[in-house]
């Protein structure tokens, strides 16, 4: 076997511990070297509370999202960079919840958290972020980031790998001048691909960097129960069983729109 | 086609005496190419720029053209193009650059539904299957009745502007449709409600709306006359975060003439930043009325 490094990064949890649970369960399986939690922990799910002490518990290391961001600060809005009044409506009902469901501890501790952090791997630069580098909101979807802008930003990063989240949807780009970008996904809701599945993404680093999205199934059932007992939009559950995005939608590049539902 | 976020005179504000606030270049994200021109098959009554199959203050740009422009926004980082006009479609090379443009990164046209025809809605729908980046395709109208689109845009556009809608929707493309607030209504969540709903009935399952709110209450009022001289930013200072909002800190527009600083000071000659994008990636003055109303309404010409 030769010399591996083996991460697992996970993108937003959105309040989703089962999901956060049975991805930890995975990764150590497959034994990570290194657990990476991208941001976003509280949002569109219940219980946001239950997340902070298994992220914990994992040694999970953690990056502030704009949810952690805005939530520490006691800013009024999830800061999420929706532009239309629907996303917006939504976005607006899962901060409310959210903020008025985590205790200010936890608040304390995100506020504690960076907003980036490098690592070092294998001789690779590597750089974590919620967004962008150049910002916790900024939206890095596949359509919509095209090679040479990918180039600049982490060359101006001083970048070999940037791994982020904040769209919800897994993607990775191999520059041609060798450097990657690995787009995260998120645990907290499915892909807006039909399946009911989350993902996180695992690195491994040797010679090459190789990056593999893997699939993670939880008790989705149990999610929605929790849901409608906590009485989160009808929309949010519908996503969660069947995999299709029903808000948030306006925001989706062309491409990414034309492969889901609505 | 330019939207019609603006409309009243865009003439500099009185003073000269270098109180009005630079605008820093922080990135080009946004590179927009005025590729019909000022030339457009319409005279909308509200179009800023004065389009007209007449006017050519501005030219169309040939693929060549463009292909420059595009190799010198690879080091730049660009992140999005926008195709305006003008009528993008009046341009005979606008399918080439589209498919060009699309080997380097998304693509969004700004059009007046005109010339959609059937045939022409499934090569745009090719290019965009060919490409992995995206192309959104934009559509303006100025209401969902004949009476109130046609008063604005012309006499018949109205029944165009539908069947080019459709064509797209047949074609597998979503098209955004954009609205002003020449059509009040869309401002309010009710009129926006109905509008989705008017969308919905001409056949677009999943409508995608923008409406461009510029101006809040009194807007007709305001676009009516010519910028008053306290309606200028000169003596402002512009914090960090109010200078990422404006367009113009991560854009710049390239016409026939040469570089502008953004899409809706391409009529001012000072506006011209110069010939080579990277010589334009500097601050610019905001001394015009319409630099307000960008800095006031939040205004941007992205979708
Ligand atoms: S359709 Fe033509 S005349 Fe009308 S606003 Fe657009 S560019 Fe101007
Ligand atoms: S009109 Fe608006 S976008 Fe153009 S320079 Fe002025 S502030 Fe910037
Ligand atoms: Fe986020």
């Amino acid at each position: 076997m030769p010399d591996v490094t083996r991460l697992a990064f996970f993108g937003g949890v959105y309040s989703n511990s089962l999901a956060l649970e049975a991805a930890l369960t995975h990764a150590k399986r497959s034994s990570a070297d290194g657990l990476y939690a991208l941001g976003d922990f509280g949002g569109f799910g219940p219980h946001p509370d239950r997340v902070f002490p298994i992220l914990l518990d994992a040694g999970v290391e953690s990056i502030q999202g704009n949810y952690e961001e805005s939530l520490s600060s006691g800013a009024e809005d999830c800061h999420c960079g929706y532009t239309d009044p629907r996303d917006n409506h939504f976005a607006q009902i899962s901060y409310d919840y959210t903020a008025r469901k985590t205790s200010s501890e936890w608040k304390r501790w995100m506020r504690t958290l960076p907003k980036t952090r490098r690592l070092e791997v294998a001789g690779r630069k590597v750089l974590l972020v919620h967004g962008s580098p150049r910002k916790i909101n900024e939206f890095l979807w596949e359509s919509t980031s095209p090679v040479s802008f990918l180039e600049k930003m982490l060359a101006d990063s001083d970048a070999d790998v940037l791994v982020c989240t904040h769209t919800g949807l897994p993607w990775t780009r191999l520059l041609p001048s060798g450097r990657r970008v690995v787009n995260a996904g998120v645990l907290g809701r499915p892909a807006n691909d039909g399946r009911t599945n989350v993902w996180y993404a695992r690195l491994t680093f040797g010679r090459d960097v190789s990056v593999e999205f893997v699939p993670v199934e939880y008790d989705h059932e149990e999610l929605a129960r929790r849901m409608r007992e906590e009485r989160l939009p009808g929309e949010f559950i519908e996503t969660v069983s069947t995999g299709w995005w029903t808000t948030c939608l306006e925001i989706l590049p062309a491409k990414e729109r034309e492969r889901g539902r609505y | 086609m330019p939207a019609r976020f603006l409309r009243a005179p865009i003439a500099p504000t009185v003073s000269d005496d270098g109180l009005y606030p630079f605008v820093p270049s922080i990135s080009l994200d946004t590179l927009w190419f005025q590729v019909a021109g000022t030339i457009c098959n319409l005279k909308c009554t509200h179009c800023f720029i004065s389009c007209s199959p007449s006017n050519h203050s501005h030219e169309m740009l040939t693929l060549g053209e463009v292909r420059r422009r595009l190799a010198e926004a690879i080091p730049l980082g660009v992140r999005e193009y926008y195709f305006t006009g003008g009528e993008p479609f009046g341009n005979p090379e606008m399918l080439p650059i589209l498919e060009e443009t699309l080997r380097q990164g998304p693509a969004t046209v700004l059009t007046n539904g005109m010339f959609l025809s059937p045939d022409r809605c499934r090569s745009l729908k090719r290019i965009f299957d060919a490409s992995e980046y995206s192309l959104d395709v934009r559509v303006s109208i100025d209401g969902y009745t004949a009476e109130v689109n046609d008063a604005i845009r012309g006499a018949g556009t109205f029944e165009k502007i539908l069947g080019g809608i459709s064509n797209l929707a047949g074609a597998g493309l979503n098209p955004v449709v954009t609205v002003t607030e020449a059509c009040e209504e869309a401002g309010s969540p009710a009129g926006r409600a109905r509008f989705l709903d008017w969308m919905r009935s001409i056949g677009l399952e999943r409508p995608r709306l923008k409406v461009l709110s510029l101006f809040r209450i009194g807007a007709e009022e305001g676009r009516l006359r010519a910028y008053e001289s306290w309606e200028s930013l000169r003596g402002r200072h512009l914090t960090e975060d109010e200078s990422e909002k404006l367009q113009c800190s991560s854009c710049r527009m390239v016409t026939s003439r040469g570089v502008y600083v953004c899409p809706i000071l391409i009529d001012e000659p000072r506006a011209r930043m110069g010939e080579s994008l990277a010589e334009t990636l500097r601050p610019f003055r905001l001394e015009y009325g319409a630099c307000f109303t960008c800095h006031e309404f939040g205004v941007t010409c992205r979708t």
